[in-house]
């Protein structure tokens, strides 16, 4: 686990905020060059990785995607107090499905837009409630009252940092017990070491398609990039790797499973049918413990974009547990990362040419 | 990179269980002083003969005490509830990381996370009774070998500096100790100087008072740190200090009023030794110049603080040049030559 926990542990550090991967996508695409055939960052950002397979040509393609931006904020406006010779502070918006609720003191880095300049430290934070007004008094924090601030006076602050600058989160991982790890974009950098994990076992065994994998940009915006990747390589099938809702304090309903008790295959009309079968029949044989996650219409996940790309794809959806998803204490169970990497393993590894025509069997 | 600061400021310490602030403190002073004891309560006192004028006593207080939690049960599922050690909104502690007794076990404060939350229920504040430390235990006696009801609970955060900027936790009052060490470093004082590193300043200013009333000091300073209201808002307040104008002088807080004579003295001498200060607006708050005060015989008292952003936060924000500026100014009054004009 000691490999795992390092591993994730640079991910996670890494900022990539949705629409300014680059740094993270630098980390994946060292990460991988090793131990694939050939790593490439598009135009959008996405990093792609073939791992060619051994099979005849044509071969088939199988696409593994998962999310690599994670959520953060944007330079809103820049505001002087008490006037434009006094301290500066920045207001902020919020990127992807930011919960205000939990950022009064986050220490974050602001990136000011020359992509060589080097970031600036700074905390969250706003008046005590009791100063501000009537109504926001008794409710949480929201992004209208909480600032950046980077403890520059406004001059400074007007000269480096500019309206639409992004701000990323700023959080060192750390070990729980039992093997569990927490810091922020555990969403999706878990399932990101997962595939990297499964791309190292794949390079070591024989696998007769071409594995795709695609770290993919903009999930938590409009799952953007993974549109696009699977428009680009049109792939045969595809599965998709992200986190899922972990069962602890204020989820403990049947939509949420335990961490450490083995992923989520999703159900329900965003995945076919038998690509769900197909990866539970490969954690059968590896003796890995998965259970249902039924999604009625949206899996809230990038397999919403890619099952539709162009005539459609026959799309699987692989959940890794989190608790406390879209927090910057994220916690997920080491082996359960453990388990998808070596479930994707099997499940590419074994695919052979009749594949596909066993998945349009299961919709006739 | 101030290393006594960033020490200090990282070392767990809410009220009741300031023992690694203590001792870290007692080790750094014990060369610069004459005498040294921690009494009944846990306050660390300290003399440094003064060499001219040593029957006159400066009391000079800063307490080690920060805000915090105390873990009250250990649940079914191994996630602990706890209570609030001092003034803490709760607003400020979901997603935030948790240090947890002597071996300072990691722990999180998670939040529901916000796909499964509906209407109102983004813009209530959570409720502290809802809120959970989880420390990644399987069950409550996974837990139970490692926490245990009443243990002491801090934030996590670690120091941090740039430029002239330090963040830290517990900047509210390590600041005001490591400026006290800083003092008590240097050359004797022609006063005799009885520092006092007191304890439960957060939960009612309970350590000064009986430091005070075994000591009998002439003259009583605070050196704290005083939370900054320099920043925009939707209703129009002045600012009450500014980080980065200087130290801060209180006047008048909700428990004490600077002894005037004191102030003009102190102002004075900023003046002379063009030394950068404020005087902080009056208004509420407390220090432990109110303890001191009320405790003994009657004594001229005054607070300096040094200004910090976001204090009882896991993340508070000052500037290493108000600071200096404290030190500076608290040196200055200490070496002065005579007590006469600023104390009957």
């Amino acid at each position: 686990m000691e490999d795992i926990y390092r591993l994730l542990h640079k991910l996670a550090l890494e900022p990539g905020p949705s629409g300014d991967e680059g740094p993270v996508a630098l980390l994946i695409a060292e990460l991988w060059r090793p131990i694939v055939s050939s790593v490439e960052i598009d135009s959008l950002g996405n990093v792609i990785a073939v791992a060619r397979g051994s099979g005849t040509e044509p071969r088939q393609i199988a696409l593994l995607t998962a999310h690599m931006d994670e959520l953060g904020l944007m330079v809103k406006q820049l505001v002087s107090f008490p006037d434009e010779d006094g301290a500066g502070f920045i207001r902020i918006s919020g990127i992807g499905g930011v919960d205000p609720r939990q950022l009064f003191g986050q220490r974050v880095w602001v990136h000011p837009s020359p992509a060589e300049a080097e970031p600036l430290a700074g905390v969250i934070g706003a008046l005590p409630g009791r100063m501000l007004s009537q109504v926001k008094a008794n409710e949480a924090y929201d992004l209208e009252v909480l600032v950046v601030d980077v403890g520059l006076s406004f001059t400074e602050l007007r000269q480096l940092i500019s309206v639409g600058d992004f701000i990323s989160f700023r959080r060192k991982p750390r070990k729980l017990l039992n093997e569990r790890l927490t810091g922020k974009s555990l969403d999706n950098r878990a399932a990101v070491a997962a595939v990297t994990l499964a791309l190292r076992l794949l390079s070591e065994r024989e696998h007769s398609w071409d594995v795709l994998a695609v770290a993919t940009v903009q999930e938590e915006t409009r799952l953007l990039g993974a549109a696009s990747a699977a428009h680009r390589i049109w792939p045969d099938i595809a599965v998709v790797v992200d986190t899922t809702f972990g069962k602890g304090p204020g989820a403990n309903d049947e939509k949420v499973f335990e961490l450490d008790g083995g992923p989520a295959l999703g159900m329900g009309p965003n995945v076919h049918p038998g690509m769900t079968e197909a990866l539970r029949r490969a954690a059968e044989a590896l003796e890995i413990d998965v259970h249902t996650e039924v999604h009625g219409r949206h899996s809230g996940t990038e397999a919403f974009a890619v099952q539709v790309a162009r005539h459609g794809i026959p799309t699987g959806l692989v959940g890794i547990p989190v608790r406390y998803m879209h927090t910057l204490v994220e916690t997920v169970a080491l082996r359960d990362v453990e388990r998808v990497s070596r479930l994707l393993a099997h499940f590419f590894g074994s695919l052979d040419k009749t594949f596909t025509v066993q998945l349009r069997e299961r919709l006739r | 990179m101030n290393e006594v600061l960033k020490a200090l400021s990282d070392l767990p310490g809410i009220s009741g269980h300031e023992g690694p602030v203590r001792q870290f403190i007692s080790k750094h002073i014990a060369d610069h002083v004459d005498d040294i004891w921690v009494d009944v309560l846990g306050n660390l006192v300290a003399v440094k003969e003064g060499f001219s004028d040593p029957g006159y006593k400066v009391l000079l207080d800063a307490h080690m005490d920060e805000v915090g939690f105390v873990i009250t049960s250990v649940e079914r599922d191994g996630t602990c509830k706890f209570a609030t050690v001092g003034g803490l909104d709760e607003r400020m502690l979901p997603g935030k990381v948790v240090a947890i007794g002597s071996d300072a076990i990691s722990g999180v404060i998670g939040l529901k996370p916000i796909h499964l939350t509906k209407g109102r229920e983004r813009k209530r504040k959570v409720k502290l009774s809802s809120l959970r430390i989880d420390i990644g235990a399987k069950n409550r006696s996974d837990a139970e070998k490692h926490v245990q009801p009443g243990d002491p609970v801090v934030f996590a955060g670690s120091y941090y500096e740039s430029g002239p900027i330090a963040w830290g936790k517990a900047m509210d009052n390590r600041a005001g100790c490591a400026a006290l060490v800083a003092l008590l470093a240097g050359e004797p004082f022609p006063f005799t100087i009885l520092a006092s590193f007191s304890v439960q300043e957060e939960v009612g200013l309970r350590g000064a008072q009986v430091v005070a009333r075994s000591v009998q000091p002439d003259l009583a300073l605070i050196l704290e740190a005083t939370p900054a209201y320099d920043l925009p808002t939707d209703r129009d307040v002045s600012p009450n200090v500014v980080l980065g104008q200087g130290a801060c002088l209180y006047v008048m807080d909700g428990g004490t009023i600077s002894d005037p004579r004191l102030v003009q003295h102190i102002t004075n001498l900023a003046h002379d030794h063009k030394i950068p200060y404020q005087v902080r607006q009056p208004g509420g708050g407390r220090t432990n110049a109110a303890a001191i005060q009320r405790s003994a015989a009657p004594l001229p008292a005054a607070t300096i603080a040094v200004p910090v952003r976001y204090t009882h936060s896991p993340t508070s924000m000052m500037s290493l040049v108000d600071y200096g500026h404290l030190i500076a100014l608290t040196e200055a009054i200490l070496r002065s030559p005579d007590h006469n004009s600023f104390s009957g």
